[in-house]
């Protein structure tokens, strides 16, 4: 088992709602970047959760910037460091709203350019700080607070647009896994050159379930197969052996879908439409996994 | 050295001498030349420094936030359309305090589409922080660049300083240039707030309303402070290389019954129109403003003012003219002029001066009865 340190990088009590899997996610992704990171913040949850002026909850400079900037703010920041010859992790993090929409032309222009830095999009799949609107990241028929009858568009396949851009290193993490987070953000750090991890964070007040239900949503999006986690190393894809052995077997979807609000009274079409996205992205990862294209 | 070069290419080379870490741009016409030089620079070793091919101007003024941020030199350029989506930006670099140089080349904003001279671009942003300079020639152009980085990274400044040359007119015209080796005229970058991963901080966190409205008048008060760092460095620039400026520039407004009051290319344009009047006798003289931001302490008492904004705020007015009369309580005959390139000669601007009617708004070149 990997050692994960004992250091925290998140101070305890902060404003974060229980429950809140954007916190569980970032203490290990800070554990494992350790303390010569610089931590960059769109508008998200997290930039509340940091605490307020003059106070910090982190362990290392946080900052923010605005909603559509975050990468190339990244940007700026890994040359200037990479220049002065330091080697400073610089990581983003940042929520689906700031990557799959506002934020999507400068996290491809960052790739693009092949930034050194680790970009992580913890995805709860709607607005959080905002209360819960759609965002581009939510899945059909998720009620939202602007779906109220349920969203009728897919979820936007963000992990297909990264992989476009070919990084050297490329993740899916879920909250209810925290060591497979920690070793993917301590390999995608040893990497020199752009990676990303896109880590599911189920959100208790957004997806309307118990907060002491966090970690068994995150495994049962796993189990369902409606989150799969690989890796994709220099184009290389491995899927983890959770997530096989789930695809070989999903959970039946509507075990996953029951315990959730957010899916209460979701259609037939909307159900397969969240099945038949889930068989497309898992066939593809299945045939780049045994390497057949 | 002497040399002959354009306005963009003025820049180019300040930006050179001034030796910025990272230079993050996005081209846009008129300014590519700028970002296109700098570009050649840093490819041949000429310039030592990260050039960030960014995919828009937000993030172009993003990562010389991020840069800024560490504590080094950054630079970057744009133009009209540019600077409006960049808008967002402008307004964070200002907030966070760091000593971002910007030139930005005036152009008018769409639609229809014009690339030519307005400055209405970045008027717009007049409210945001930054130190604005209008310059006028080639050589002023690059003198203000090697200043502005003084400036902006003064420790009683810390705020960002926009350098604005007319597109076109000035930007792509070819006029002497003397060009310097500033040395230690622009001492290293100290800036007290970079981000130090000994000693973590949140930056731009959470912020209530007692300590924002705090941060806000900091802004104001090293605004005010600008004032004497503008002019302590100007001296020295005169002392050191020989040209001087000020907040405004006068041409034969010592004995004037009447001023002109520009900015940029126009104002220059203006002393040609000042000589032609006083040969009519006419004691005419010109007051280019220079400094918009701080906005320049001017003696305009007992005489007839005549202002040409090549820029407007609909409903409302010139914006210059505008800020003079609220500033000053004056009346000033105030023309319209040179929108999207209009073309404005010294003639026209005599002939403003000799129909000049106190008190009433021009639109040179459109009929009442339109």
């Amino acid at each position: 088992m990997t050692e994960i340190p004992k250091e925290e990088y998140i101070l305890k009590c902060t404003s974060a709602c229980a429950g809140c899997p954007s916190s569980i996610a970032l203490r290990y992704v800070l554990k494992a970047a350790g303390p010569e990171t610089v931590l960059v913040v769109p508008a998200c949850c997290t930039s509340v959760i940091q605490g307020a002026y003059p106070n910090t909850a982190m362990n290392v400079p946080v900052y923010n910037v605005a909603f559509a900037a975050a990468a190339a703010c990244a940007s700026g920041m890994s040359e200037a460091y990479r220049k002065a010859g330091r080697k400073t992790h610089v990581i983003v993090y940042a929520g689906d709203g700031g990557t799959v929409d506002i934020g999507i032309q400068a996290l491809s222009g960052a790739l693009e350019r092949e930034t050194d830095f680790l970009y992580i999009c913890y995805d709860n799949e709607a607005y959080g700080n905002t209360g819960m609107q759609r965002s581009g990241s939510t899945p059909a028929g998720a009620r939202t607070t602007t779906t109220p009858g349920g969203k009728i568009h897919a979820k936007k396949d963000l992990d297909g647009i990264v992989a476009a851009h070919n990084p050297p290193y490329m993740a899916t993490a879920c909250v209810a896994y925290p060591q497979d987070i920690f070793k993917k953000v301590r390999k995608a750090l040893s990497i020199r050159g752009p990676s990303f991890i896109h880590i599911l964070a189920p959100c208790p007040p957004g997806w309307r379930f118990s907060s002491d239900m966090t970690i068994e949503m995150g495994k049962l999006a796993v189990r369902s197969g409606m989150w799969i986690l690989y890796e994709r190393e220099h184009g290389k894809v491995s899927i983890n052996g959770v997530s096989k052995a789930a695809l070989k077997k999903p959970l039946p979807l509507e075990e996953y879908l029951a315990p959730q609000g957010r899916f209460k009274g979701i259609s037939q079409q909307a159900i397969d439409s969240l099945i038949s996205q889930r068989d497309r992205v898992a066939q593809r990862l299945l045939k780049e996994d045994e390497g057949i294209c | 050295m002497l040399t002959i070069a354009t306005g963009n290419k003025a820049v180019a080379a300040a930006v050179k001498e001034a030796r910025p870490e990272v230079v993050a741009a996005y081209p846009i016409t008129p300014q590519t030349e700028i970002v296109e030089q700098i570009a050649e620079y840093v490819a041949s070793g000429e310039l030592d420094c990260r050039y960030i091919p960014v995919e828009s101007e937000h993030s172009a003024m993003a990562a010389c936030i991020g840069a800024s941020a560490t504590g080094v030199r950054t630079f970057t350029a744009t133009s009209s359309h540019g600077l409006m989506y960049m808008h967002e930006m402008v307004n964070w670099a200002a907030g966070a305090r760091l000593p971002i140089v910007m030139a930005n080349v005036n152009r008018a904003l769409g639609p229809g589409w014009n690339v030519w001279a307005e400055h209405t671009d970045s008027l717009q942003e007049r409210d945001t922080g930054w130190l604005q300079v209008y310059v006028s020639t080639v050589q002023e152009a690059y003198d203000a660049t090697i200043m502005a980085f003084r400036i902006a990274e003064h420790r009683d400044v810390l705020l960002p300083v926009m350098i604005n040359l007319d597109g076109f007119v000035l930007s792509h015209s070819m006029q002497r240039l003397e060009t310097l080796h500033p040395g230690d005229f622009i001492p290293p970058v100290n800036l007290p707030h970079a981000i130090d991963t000994a000693n973590p901080a949140g930056y731009g966190t959470l912020t209530g309303p007692d300590d924002y409205f705090r941060f806000r008048w900091d802004i104001e008060r090293s605004m005010r402070r600008s004032v004497g760092v503008i002019a302590e460095t100007e001296q020295e620039f005169a002392d050191r290389f020989g040209r001087s400026f000020g907040p405004a520039q006068e041409y034969r407004c010592e004995d004037a019954d009447v001023l002109v009051i520009a900015m940029g290319t126009l104002a220059k344009e203006a002393e040609v129109a000042i000589d032609r009047l006083r040969d009519e006798g006419i004691r005419a003289g010109s007051l280019r403003i220079r400094w918009l931001r701080p906005f320049p302490e001017l003696d305009l008492d007992g005489r007839d003012l005549v202002v040409i904004d090549r820029d407007y705020s609909f409903g409302f007015g010139g914006i210059l003219a505008q800020s003079l009369k609220s500033r000053y309580r004056v009346d000033p005959y105030s023309v319209i002029a040179g929108l999207g390139g209009q073309e404005v000669t010294f003639d026209d601007i005599a002939s403003f001066v000799r129909e000049r009617k106190p008190g009433e708004e021009r639109w040179f070149g459109v009929s009442d009865d339109v």
